[in-house]
């Protein structure tokens, strides 16, 4: 993948496929202590703890079209190459929670990419029923998204999901975001 | 500076709109999201189509996305919809064509036969140039 957050993009849909309702992704950007984490816990169906130990196996997967599942192999393989590393935890019936930690300045470290464009995507494939609470910061600033407190603002006639809604939450994270990158943009 | 105040106003405008296309059947948009998908471009396909919807201003017309369509090899793939129940599969998407196929197909209700993938015998032709 060329950037992080296709990666992130990719392993959310895990926790859609397995029936999550809240998710959680945290992004923690330090250059002063040189890392990159990138954490996503969610309350889906979770793993057993055998198919837990063989999940980042490429060969392991969940899909019925196919009998390849790259997206946690991949994430691995690219924390792994730039002197990170890769966590994966999970408990049936209560979630799991997927970490990758990369060097920050590590010269093969992807971008974290186009953040806005990833989350507004996120947040259609959730639709209506699933949340997210995202938490983003870069050395001492941070910034925070929740999709309760959108809808809740909604109420319930007017869907996340739709058209201008959507586009006011990528201006909103843009804006957001562009503020703990200390107005440089990312 | 976005604020969530304006979200309010959006609720209420949205909220006309939605009363206004009560009762009319729009297309529905669905693109493959799988780890195939992204690692080919879903994702700037995905977020063109939005801008051209919301460019041309088309009100009746959902986008979601879906996993693995199961023809990796032709992705990013767009299946479209259409208010009768018919769909078509659009292959080997990047966001020029998908702009051209949010103008042709939603808006005008052509089909961009160059675009989209051909079955013959039960085997997928692709009649896109390689």
């Amino acid at each position: 993948m060329k950037e992080i957050s296709l990666h992130i993009l990719d392993i959310i849909q895990n926790s859609i496929s397995a029936k999550a309702k809240v998710i959680q992704l945290t992004i923690f950007e330090s250059t002063i202590n040189n890392v990159l984490i990138v954490t996503i816990e969610d309350n889906g169906q979770g793993m057993e703890e055998d198919f837990l130990e063989k999940v980042t196996n490429p060969f392991i997967t969940t899909r019925t079209t196919r009998k390849v599942g790259l997206g946690i192999s991949l994430l691995k393989a690219a924390a792994e190459r730039c002197g990170g590393s890769f966590h994966i935890d999970s408990q049936k019936g209560i979630g799991t929670k997927v970490e990758a930690i990369f060097q920050y300045n590590h010269i093969d470290r992807a971008p974290l990419g186009n953040m806005p464009d990833t989350l507004i995507s996120i947040i259609l494939s959730l639709g209506n029923d699933i949340e997210l609470i995202y938490i983003h910061s870069y050395n001492d600033e941070a910034f925070t998204l929740d999709t309760r407190e959108i809808k809740e603002i909604l109420g319930y006639e007017v869907l996340i999901t739709e058209r201008e809604v959507i586009k006011w939450i990528r201006n909103y994270i843009q804006e957001g975001l562009k503020k703990i990158y200390g107005g440089v943009g990312n | 500076m976005k604020s969530l105040k304006e979200l309010e106003e959006i609720r209420k405008r949205t909220l006309e709109n939605i009363n206004l296309r009560k009762g009319r059947e729009g297309y529905r948009i669905v693109v493959g999201m799988a780890t195939c998908g992204i690692a080919a471009g879903a994702r700037p396909v995905l977020t063109s189509i939005m801008d051209e919807v919301n460019k041309l201003d088309l009100k009746n017309v959902t986008v979601a996305q879906t996993g693995c369509i199961g023809a990796c090899r032709f992705e990013p793939m767009v299946e479209v919809y259409s208010p009768d129940g018919e769909k078509v599969t659009y292959i080997k998407m990047n966001p020029e064509k998908a702009k051209a196929m949010v103008a042709s197909h939603i808006k005008d209700g052509k089909v961009i036969d160059d675009y989209t993938m051909t079955v013959i015998d039960g085997k997928v032709i692709d009649p896109v140039s390689e």
